[in-house]
C-alpha cells in the first residue's frame, strides 16, 4: 500500500492469551453454570458487590460473605450500538449497566428483546429504574455470557 | 513538598491527523526538532527525559525503545528516563511526571515528550476494547465510545432531554475553532445543525459528537526557576497541579450524569492556587472532550455552570473563543485526539495561551489557563494551572 508516495507496511498481532480468572470470579463463574449469581458483601460498609471481587476498594477491606443476588434487577442506564465494530456484534444492540435485585451496584450486560431500531422506539420501553431478568444460555460455558442478555419482565 | 519554581519554556508540536508520511520515530523527531529550533539551549542540556504514549494504538509495545534516540537518551553519558501510561490521562501524567521531576529539586531541565499513531490500527475500537477486563465487561465492548454515549445516557434521564442538541453546539464550536489552528487534524466547517443530523454511533453519541483518531507527538520542555527565564524570557509557570483516581467499577457511586472526582479535584486544584472564583480569575481552559457531553459535563464539574446547567453556557455563546470562558480554542479534542499525547498537548495549549504563542487561536490577555484531562474507564484526571505570573497569591 502507499499513501502520497510513502509506502505503508500491513501487520498483525495475534496473540493468544489464558486470563487467570482468580479466586472470587472463579466462582462467580461456577455460579453461573448453575444459573446462580453471586455477589461479595462487605463487611464494614454491608455492600453487596457484583462482580465479586477479593476487596472492598472504598473500605479497602476483604469480603466476609456470599450473596446470591438477582437473577431479576432493574436498569440503571443503557446505550444502544448503531455501528459495527470489529469483533463486536452486529449492530444495533444495548448495553445496560443492572442493578441486580439485592445487589448495591450494576454489572454491564446486554439488553435484548427490545425494538432497537431507533432511540424513539427503544425508549418506549427502556428508561432508569425498568424491571429486567436474566436469559440464561442453553449451554454453559463458565463465563459472563452464560447470562446471553437481560430482557424486560412482561408487566400487565 | 515543592524546592523549587516550575516554568514551561518551550513546547514543540507536529501536525497532528494522519500521519502516514511519518514513522513512529520520525514523528518524535519532528516535536523534538521544532522544539529545539525554537530555543535558545540544546538536548545536552536537558538532565531527564519523561516519555508517554498509551500503549498499544501504534502494534507496538514499549514504543519508548523505537522512539529513545529521537529524545536524545542515547547521546553521550545518555540520561534517566521516566516512560508513564495510564490511558487518556497519559499525555498530562507525563507533564505532571516532568512537573514533579523539577519541582523536587532533583533536576532543573526535564523534557516531557509522547508520541502516538492511533491511525494505525485498522480500527482504533478494537484496541479500547482489549483495555476492559477480560472477565466480567470486555463482552460488551465497552471501550471509550460507549463509556461517553453512557455519560451522554445519564444525563439525558437526570437533566435534559434535549442534550443531544447542545452536544450538537459543542460538536460544531470546537470544529470551527480547529479551522484557525495549523496543527489540528480535522478541518470541518460544520453546523450544530449539521451535527445533530449526523448518523448514530451508539445512541446518545453521532459520528460529530465523537473525536477522530489521529497520530501526533509533543514536546515541552519544563524548568526550574533558576534557568527558566535564562532559557525564555516570559514562560509559563505551572502554578498548581493535581490528580485523582476512581474506582473501575461502574458502579453506582461513579457520577455519570455529573463527574464527581473531576469536581473534587477541581476544588482541591483550585485551594491549592488560591483560586476563589474560577469563572472571573481563569481565562482560557483546554480540556479533553473526546465526545461532546464530556465537555459539558466538564464545565458543570470544574464550576463554571450548576450542576445540571453546563448545557446553558452554550445558549449564551460563553465558552465560543469571544465568550466570557473560552473553552478549547485550539479545536480540543473532538477535532484532533492522538490519545496518549492529547494530555500534553492540552498542557502545551494551556502554556501556549499564556506565553502569548498560541497563534491565530490565541485568546487576548490570557494570564491563567487550565489544561485537563480524563483517562481509564472515567476513573481518572488530570489539571494543571498554567500563569504568566510565578506567584498567584
Ligand atoms: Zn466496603
Amino acid at each position: 500500500m502507499e499513501y502520497k508516495g510513502y509506502m505503508i507496511i500491513p501487520g498483525k498481532w495475534e496473540i493468544e492469551y489464558r486470563y487467570a480468572a482468580g479466586e472470587y470470579a472463579t466462582k462467580f463463574f461456577k455460579g453461573l453454570m448453575e444459573e446462580k449469581i453471586y455477589g461479595v458483601k462487605c463487611p464494614s460498609c454491608r455492600r453487596v458487590i457484583v462482580p465479586p471481587r477479593k476487596f472492598c476498594e472504598r473500605c479497602f477491606v476483604e469480603p466476609s460473605e456470599w450473596i446470591e443476588v438477582g437473577p431479576k434487577g432493574e436498569l440503571v442506564n443503557f446505550v444502544i450500538v448503531y455501528r459495527k465494530f470489529h469483533g463486536l456484534p452486529d449492530p444495533p444492540y444495548a448495553i445496560g449497566l443492572i442493578k441486580l435485585d439485592g445487589a448495591d451496584d450494576s454489572i454491564l450486560h446486554f439488553i435484548s428483546e427490545v425494538d432497537l431500531s431507533s432511540p424513539y422506539r427503544a425508549l418506549k420501553v427502556l428508561k432508569p429504574g425498568v424491571k429486567l431478568e436474566a436469559v440464561w444460555a442453553e449451554e454453559k460455558k463458565g463465563m459472563i455470557l452464560d447470562i446471553k442478555y437481560f430482557k424486560p419482565i412482561e408487566t400487565g | 513538598m515543592v524546592k523549587q519554581d516550575v516554568a514551561v519554556v518551550g513546547v514543540g508540536l507536529t501536525k497532528m491527523g494522519r500521519r502516514y508520511d511519518s514513522n513512529h520515530s520520525e514523528l518524535a523527531w519532528e516535536a523534538i526538532k521544532e522544539l529545539f529550533d525554537k530555543t535558545t539551549i540544546w538536548i545536552d542540556d536537558v538532565d531527564a527525559v519523561v516519555y508517554g504514549t498509551m500503549d498499544p494504538f501504534d502494534g507496538i509495545a514499549s514504543p519508548e525503545r523505537w522512539d529513545s534516540s529521537a529524545y536524545g537518551i542515547a547521546r553521550g553519558a545518555g540520561k534517566p528516563l521516566v516512560k508513564v501510561t495510564t490511558g487518556g490521562t497519559t499525555g498530562m501524567s507525563i507533564a505532571l511526571s516532568a512537573y514533579y521531576h523539577v519541582a523536587s529539586g532533583l533536576y532543573d531541565i526535564v523534557l516531557a515528550v509522547g508520541t502516538q499513531k492511533v491511525t494505525e490500527p485498522v480500527e482504533a475500537q478494537e484496541v479500547l476494547n482489549i483495555a476492559v477486563d477480560p472477565l466480567f465487561d470486555r463482552h460488551t465492548g465497552v471501550g471509550a465510545i460507549a463509556v461517553g454515549a453512557i455519560q451522554a445516557s445519564a444525563y439525558y434521564f437526570d437533566y435534559n432531554k434535549k442534550i443531544e442538541e447542545y452536544m450538537a453546539i459543542v460538536a460544531s464550536k470546537n470544529r470551527l475553532n480547529a479551522l484557525r489552528n495549523p496543527y489540528s487534524h480535522l478541518k470541518l466547517k460544520v453546523t450544530p445543525e449539521e451535527a445533530l443530523m449526523a448518523p448514530y454511533l451508539i445512541w446518545p453519541i453521532k459520528l460529530l459528537d465523537s473525536c477522530p483518531s489521529s497520530d501526533g507527538s509533543v514536546a515541552v520542555l519544563m524548568a526550574s526557576d533558576k534557568v527558566a527565564r535564562k532559557i525564555f524570557d516570559s514562560p509559563a509557570w505551572v502554578s498548581a497541579v493535581d490528580y485523582i483516581s476512581d474506582t473501575y467499577w461502574f458502579c453506582c457511586n461513579k457520577g455519570l450524569s455529573f463527574w464527581n472526582s473531576l469536581a473534587i479535584l477541581a476544588r482541591r486544584l483550585y485551594r491549592k492556587a488560591g483560586i476563589s472564583d474560577p469563572k472571573k480569575q481563569i481565562d482560557v481552559f483546554e480540556l479533553y472532550d473526546a465526545f461532546t457531553i464530556q465537555e459539558i459535563l466538564e464545565y458543570e464539574a470544574l464550576g463554571l455552570a450548576n450542576k445540571g446547567e453546563g448545557w446553558k453556557l452554550l445558549e449564551e455563546e460563553a465558552t465560543y473563543p469571544y465568550g466570557d470562558y473560552p473553552v478549547n480554542p485550539s479545536g480540543g479534542v473532538l477535532s484532533t485526539n492522538p490519545v496518549g499525547v492529547t494530555g500534553l498537548w492540552r498542557f502545551a495549549e494551556a502554556a501556549l495561551q499564556v506565553m502569548d504563542n498560541a497563534g491565530a487561536h490565541q485568546v487576548p490577555n490570557v494570564d491563567i489557563a487550565l489544561a485537563h484531562a480524563w483517562g481509564g474507564a472515567l476513573q481518572f484526571h488530570a489539571l494543571a494551572l498554567l500563569s504568566r505570573e510565578r506567584k498567584l497569591c
